[in-house]
């Protein structure tokens, strides 16, 4: 369980710089693990809305009151889709304005359901067009698929209400669902009918909730991480010995991709890309299967990482990390491991995310040994 | 087989005549401001050198960075206007909204948000506006737009919106130009998009220029057929470039290195071309240029584009060098060499003057120099070695020694040996590699197409050979082609597990001479 023991030096209450979301766009895409979408088109927005004078407020979890009412924000669908219809600040507020209205009573606070990719920098465009606070927290530490694959699923904290909007004029509520894998399977067909991308606010939290079963401090932990990778880019330094030296995370290979095969189905993006290995790797394969986000990665035919320690496949040179859509042939990769909040860990943390969760019939082993439940 | 090869450069236009694999002829001469004077000039230069052996040359092959020059340089670009069909989605991040100010001032035409566009299960997002892109388009002719870029939501997967957009834009606008970025791009709507829009920019510029390449090809009295090389080192039939001008971004490092792979009979190695202002280091595998990642940036834009993966450092044949302390760069004296360093009777050191006063070369007034302290000369030689040895260690992705090409004007200035290198090698021509490269492009064939009932190494099978029938058709040998690039996209909505493959390969030339008129 994620407790305050994980609590770092607290930041209570600061506005973001436009340079801090650039350097969280970085470490969110890292911390994705493939999925979560592209920070780009977000960040984008971000900037727009920074230079219209707004900004976003990054607040710590542990000073929310009990009571407090936190939207959890996220954009679900298939990262392809991303790519063609772009994320929009209107649409993103707008499923938050549904709930408002369900629940009669305005938020306190948003916070991002997965600090994984583009998902990390979703709630800060709602933050700056309302100038609600955006919580340091998430309830994955990462990015996933699925809606039990989350720290308050875990938890077995109440799964209902969801409020999604499409771009057209269709809103959608879901007022209760018999569990998550229910709610999962119900908005996931809502989403592909609207067509396999939408804008959701999900089950809202309290305060008392976020504090105890959030994965608290995670924003600031993927600005941290990318503000080391833009510095050694700057400097001409390794990013990706820059993302180690701060995560405990292991270099696991080095290579060329050399082929992906993907489809598209209900939803999500499925596949797995083959890499062959360079310089201390030479003459080793890795492939890595993926569902949105990386799962399992097996070298030589070996599994040796997998779900949930985070997979992060990052370009060798600049550091930036590569989404499940936008693998090709001949990117030069790292394959890094990462890991996992120990929320995950647990029998049923592993039950939700672990290697069975995504179809392979693999008992979880940590590349971390001491993460082993 | 002969062809002649032409590279339009910044400072220098280069042009070699090529027999099969040797090298009968080759010069290099000044790019004009024109661009088209100099093409003449280099034409006419080669083919007096050549002799009695040009008389069968049966094409002209032209690289030329002059569009990246442009887009970069921010000249000779037309206004363009954006079309995008995608409303009620993607509103907030409008056409050009990426795009480096100063360059969207220029080129901005114009922005139309249209209701339309399609989902990714080919489902259309909401019934397109066609009202509204006839008043676009009578907007855009209006206004004295001379072209316009469309694009549309999931249009790789289904173009029937950008198609039918196009009609309606000719019909009421004939003589605005219309790029769809369907034609260009892929899966990206705002990256296809800035692609469109700079090919959009950059129409009246290609015609022009390619008009010009023509007829210095017509009047040089060879009877050649003209081609345009391309970024990934193949080239098209000019009457294609003239309406693709992005394809042909970059195509100078690319002909550079393969024209190094040529001459040194190496396809697996570095490559180091120094030139006027900066080296351009890369990494030949298998004849090719490596491939950067993902996004490239084109002077400032994000693009989708395949493009070598190249570090440039600035030091070239013109780089000022500071003393107390040495410095290197990275200001250079550019095309004003000739007036600006020592040995030319300026008052400016420069890598030149240092390479002439080290006894690399002998250039101008070598009596101008040797007044440089020996210290100062050998630590400025140093300096530059250092840089360069650094950046062919960045551009490494291995740890084995591999061999490194040194080409171009100022391969002098390329140390004898840098770790991680097996031997630096300098050969014959060096310094017009580009023009062999161009010379040697090979010719492309592509094919884009939807598989049903068909697994995935089948389509691509079928695709693979679909392509090497369009390389053929285009003038390829068939028993050398070979398949350089495949991507499929799999298209969930339609039924039978519909697949579409795009492949792209490349073949040699092969009797060109029968289809050039007698």
């Amino acid at each position: 369980m994620t407790t305050l023991a994980q609590r770092s030096p607290s930041q209570t209450h600061r506005t973001l710089s436009a340079d801090d979301i650039e350097a969280l766009a970085v470490g969110a895409w890292i911390l994705g693990t493939g999925g979560g979408g592209d920070p780009y088109h977000k960040l984008l927005n971000m900037r727009l809305l920074y230079e219209a004078g707004r900004s976003a407020t990054l607040i710590d979890p542990m000073t929310l009151a009990d009571d407090a009412l936190v939207a959890v924000l996220s954009n679900m669908g298939a990262p392809l889709v991303g790519q063609e219809r772009l994320a929009d600040p209107e649409f993103a507020l707008k499923p938050v304005r549904m709930m408002e209205e369900y629940l009669g009573r305005k938020f306190d606070a948003v916070m991002a359901l997965e600090i994984g990719g583009g998902n990390g920098v979703h709630p800060m465009m709602v933050g700056a067009l309302t100038g609600y606070p955006v919580v340091d927290a998430d309830t994955m530490g990462r990015a996933y698929p699925e809606a039990q694959m989350t720290s308050v699923a875990v938890a077995g904290l109440r799964c209902y209400p969801l409020t999604m909007a499409d771009i057209r004029d269709n809103e959608i509520i879901f007022p209760r669902a018999a569990s998550w894998r229910w709610m999962e399977r119900i908005s996931r067909k809502a989403c592909t009918e609207i067509g396999s991308v939408a804008a959701t606010c999900k089950a809202p939290r309290t305060g008392a909730e976020v504090k105890q079963h959030g994965v608290l401090y995670s924003v600031s932990k993927a600005i941290a991480l990318g503000t080391e990778v833009l510095r050694a880019r700057a400097e001409h330094t390794d990013p990706i010995e820059a993302v180690l030296s701060i995560t405990s995370g292991q270099r696991m290979f080095t290579g060329k991709i050399v082929d992906v095969e993907r489809r598209a189905t209900e939803g999500f993006l499925r596949g797995k890309a083959r890499i062959e290995g360079l310089d201390a790797f030479a003459g080793k394969e890795m492939v890595v299967h993926f569902q949105n986000e990386y799962s399992v990665a097996y070298l030589d035919g070996a599994p040796v990482v997998m779900t949930p320690d985070l997979i992060c496949l990052l370009d060798s040179v600049s550091g930036e990390g590569i989404g499940t859509d936008v693998l090709r042939f001949g990117q030069r990769v790292s394959v890094l491991a990462l890991p996992a909040p120990s929320v995950f860990l647990s029998e049923q943390g592993l039950a939700a995310v672990g290697p069975r969760a995504f179809g392979f019939d693999l008992d979880f082993t940590s590349v971390f040994k001491e993460n082993q439940a | 087989m002969k062809r002649i090869g032409i590279d339009v450069g910044g400072t220098n236009t280069d042009a070699a005549l090529l027999d099969g694999d040797r090298v009968i002829a080759a010069v290099k001469t000044f790019t004009t401001a024109d661009v088209t004077t100099g093409v003449r000039t280099a034409l006419k230069e080669v083919i007096a050198k050549a002799g009695p052996a040009a008389d069968d040359v049966v094409a002209v092959m032209i690289g030329t960075t002059h569009f990246t020059n442009a887009v970069v340089e921010r000249r000779n670009l037309g206004r363009a206007a954006a079309i995008r069909v995608s409303l009620p989605a993607s509103a907030s991040l409008v056409p050009f909204c990426d795009w480096p100010k100063d360059l969207a001032a220029k080129v901005n035409g114009g922005i139309y948000l249209v209701q339309g566009g399609h989902e990714y299960d080919g489902r259309p997002l909401m019934p397109m506006d066609e009202l509204a892109i006839a008043k676009a388009a009578r907007k855009i002719a209006a206004d004295g737009v001379g072209a316009v870029a469309i694009s549309a939501t999931f249009s790789p997967l289904t173009a029937e919106c950008e198609e039918r957009a196009a009609e309606i834009v000719r019909n009421e606008a004939p003589d605005v130009h219309v790029t769809m970025s369907s034609t260009l791009g892929r899966i990206g709507l705002l990256e296809r998009e800035n692609v469109a829009l700079m090919n959009a920019s950059l129409i009246g510029l290609a015609r022009e220029t390619t008009q010009a390449f023509v007829d210095a090809v017509a009047d040089s009295g060879l009877g050649a057929q003209l081609f345009i090389t391309q970024n990934d080192g193949t080239v098209v039939k000019a009457e294609a470039a003239r309406e693709y001008p992005v394809f042909s971004f970059a195509s100078g490092p690319t002909n550079s290195m393969r024209g190094a792979a040529l001459l040194a009979g190496i396809e697996n190695a570095m490559v180091c071309d120094v030139g006027g202002t900066t080296a351009d280091i890369g990494c030949l595998v298998n004849g090719f240029p490596r491939e950067a990642n993902n996004v490239v940036e084109v002077g400032g834009v994000r693009t989708l584009f395949r493009m070598p993966d190249l570090l440039s450092i600035a030091v070239g044949g013109g780089t000022k060098i500071g003393r107390d302390p040495v410095t290197v760069g990275p200001e250079s004296v550019g095309y004003r060499l000739a007036q600006e360093a020592m040995v030319f009777g300026g008052a400016q050191v420069t890598a030149t003057d240092i390479a002439v006063a080290s006894g690399l070369i002998r250039l101008g007034d070598t009596a101008r120099v040797a007044e440089l302290p020996q210290d100062f000369v050998a630590a400025a030689l140093k300096k530059m070695h250092d840089n360069i040895s650094e950046g062919v260690d960045r551009m490494k992705t291995d740890a084995t020694e591999v061999p490194l090409l040194a080409v171009g004007g100022g391969a002098m200035l390329i140390p004898d040996a840098m770790p991680g290198i097996s031997e630096v090698i300098h050969v014959e021509h060096n310094e017009v590699a580009n023009a062999v490269g161009a010379a040697m492009a090979q010719i492309s064939g592509e094919t884009d197409r939807i598989y049903r009932d068909m697994d995935r190494d089948e389509a691509i099978a079928h695709a693979r050979e679909a392509a090497i029938d369009a390389a053929v058709a285009s003038g390829a040998d068939r028993a050398t082609v070979k398949v350089i690039d495949v991507e499929d996209l799999p298209l969930s909505y339609l039924p039978g597990r519909a697949i579409r493959t795009r492949v792209r390969v490349v073949g040699d030339a092969a009797a060109m001479r029968a289809e050039v008129p007698a």
